[in-house]
């Protein structure tokens, strides 16, 4: 049991809670902005930005594809301006249509190159490759004190953990601007904080995110993670700072129990096959947020 | 010292002499679409006076706040804080937003709303010490709220959440307050709590403006009037501005006679 867990279940478990976490501490302030959606359509836009990138570089970067999926942000931006503008849509379907096209166009983009040599595929935009990322140089526990075995840990694991520290330390040293600006924005221009540049750096924080996590865990996870862990926290406390500490939790508690589910689940009762972790992780995510929302303290009436 | 004179002083371009105003907007021209909500403003606010700035509803009081403050950018014109500019003078001001455009849900505690007024002074990471702390409780107890510091804000009623902005406004220290309707929808003791507190700070030497419904107690709570109908429709001491004429010219046929009978 040591051996088999250490290599090939404790890596997709470690990178889905970096995962996770990663994408619910930029969900919260989005959540309080009433801005969730945002993060769906982030998660949706830059699957073709990605593809491009992926076509014009020939590697599975994390800048590159920033770059290609910050591109298609703007895209997004422009065509979402000019539907509303030409053919006089209400926003909200303007968002809605332009996010679906373009990841309908990304599908195809994938489907017509040529990415078999890499994990780049339609199913894998969707639900990633958690469960292949596994760590052949282990050969139990004690390898996790053995830099020879840790160096041949998936790539994966260091640019989530890159990701989540970047993103809360931005969130750690731009606490008080984040928090003020969300709360009362007019208050916050008037002690002459740039709110525009503050409502900006948190779609950029979340579209880091959601690229860093996109090809290990894929964008059923992302869009879970943005909404589900910050939404049940949200009924938790009634506190900024356990909010944050709550969403962590439930982030950490859908990728550890969601994962063991998928892989184990069905062979406790006597299926042979697992499913998707990806699909499970998310599951589970929304069943926190169904038990917080039926027994949660801070429940609103 | 004369305009003339400190342009010379200074070789700066000074048109008049605006440097003893708190606050001074010129020209100022906002709109939101292509018609212009607030047109071509001059409003000359005196240090050390309460000014109620009155009008109908949609003639741009708040907009005109914001354009104040910055927070809204001008189409055109100038705003000027004693005589410099808005962003050099920051600190000197406070602002108490309209309370309908804040999420109450919003999880934080009144102790955490008021800390925000400290913000200039804590900056993005520096420490909150004890006297931070009793600075908050004093500024809760001046508006009757410090046995409320550890309430969600959402607990409150109307006028304790509003009476806990002006706790985060006092928390700033200003010079100035700016005020988006004080005393909308808030009970009796709110009213006689906050107008008490912002006399205290006229008597102190503070300047306050704000945004004003209820024209039955203007001659009560303000020594000045602004009057606004998109544009500028008169400016002075409550005596002289606050006739039944210039409210007649603000509010034309919309308003009803008997108020502006009390009124007069």
């Amino acid at each position: 049991m040591g051996y088999e867990f250490v290599a090939l279940s404790l890596p997709p478990i470690v990178i889905g809670m970096l995962a996770a976490m990663a994408c619910a501490l930029p969900g919260n302030f989005l959540l309080l902005r009433r801005q969730s959606l945002i993060g769906d359509a982030i998660s949706h836009v830059v699957l073709p930005g990605i593809v491009v990138a992926f076509l014009i570089t020939g590697v599975i970067s994390t800048i590159p594809m920033m770059f290609g999926a910050a591109a298609a942000a703007l895209v997004a931006v422009v065509l979402i301006e000019a539907i509303r503008r030409l053919g006089k849509v209400e926003p909200g379907a303007a968002m809605g249509v332009v996010f679906t096209a373009m990841f309908a166009g990304g599908v195809l983009l994938l489907e017509q190159s040529d990415t078999s040599g890499v994990h780049l595929d339609v199913e894998h935009a969707l639900y990633g490759n958690l469960e292949s990322l596994i760590w052949l140089d282990a050969v139990g526990w004690s390898s996790l004190a053995d830099p020879a075995a840790l160096s041949g840990l998936p790539p994966e694991l260091l640019r989530m953990a890159l990701a989540l520290l970047v993103v809360a330390g931005l969130t750690w040293l731009f606490w008080r601007p984040l928090k003020l600006s969300t709360f009362d924005e007019g208050f916050a221009r008037s002690v002459g904080l740039p709110t525009g540049l503050i409502g900006l750096g948190i779609v950029v924080m979340a579209a880091l995110a959601a690229v860093a996590a996109f090809d290990a865990v894929g964008s059923i996870i992302v869009i879970a993670m943005f909404i589900c862990p910050p939404a049940a926290a949200r009924l938790m406390t009634n506190r900024l700072e356990s909010q944050i500490g709550w969403s962590m939790v439930f982030a950490c508690l859908s990728a550890i129990i969601g994962y063991v589910l998928a892989g184990y689940g069905p062979m406790w009762i006597g299926a042979a096959a697992s499913v998707s972790a990806a699909g499970m992780i998310a599951t589970v995510s929304g069943l926190i947020l169904a038990i917080t929302a039926l027994f949660a303290p801070h429940r609103r009436a | 010292m004369t305009a003339v004179e400190l342009a010379t002083d200074n070789g700066q371009m000074v048109s008049e002499n605006l440097t003893g105003s708190p606050l001074a907007l010129r020209g100022v021209t906002v709109s939101y679409g292509s018609e212009p909500v607030v047109f071509s403003v001059d409003m000359t606010i005196e240090a050390g006076t309460m000014t109620a700035i009155i009008g109908p509803n949609g003639a741009g009081k708040s907009t005109l706040l914001k354009a104040a403050l910055g927070i809204i950018k001008p189409l055109a014109g100038r705003v000027t804080t004693w005589g410099g500019s808005l962003d050099s003078q920051r600190a000197r001001i406070a602002y108490v937003p309209q309370r309908a455009s804040i999420d109450w849900d919003f999880p934080t505690q009144v102790r955490d709303v008021v800390m925000m007024g400290l913000f200039r002074e804590l900056g993005l990471l520096r420490r909150v010490r004890a006297k931070h702390h009793a600075k908050v409780m004093e500024c809760l107890t001046r508006v009757g709220m410090q046995d409320f510091a550890d309430r969600q804000i959402g607990q409150l009623s109307g006028g304790q959440q509003q009476r806990v902005f002006l706790a985060r406004a006092l928390a700033q220290e200003a010079d100035l307050y700016l005020l988006d309707e004080p005393f909308a929808g808030v009970d009796a003791a709110t009213e006689a709590a906050i107008i008490t507190v912002l006399k205290e700070l006229r008597n102190e030497g503070k300047t306050v403006v704000a945004v004003h419904h209820d024209l039955s107690t203007v001659e009560d709570y303000f020594d000045r009037v602004f009057l606004i109908n998109r544009r500028r429709m008169g400016e002075g001491s409550v005596e002289a501005a606050f006739t039944q004429d210039a409210l007649h010219a603000t509010y034309g046929g919309r308003l009803g006679d008997g108020l502006i009978a009390r009124a007069g």
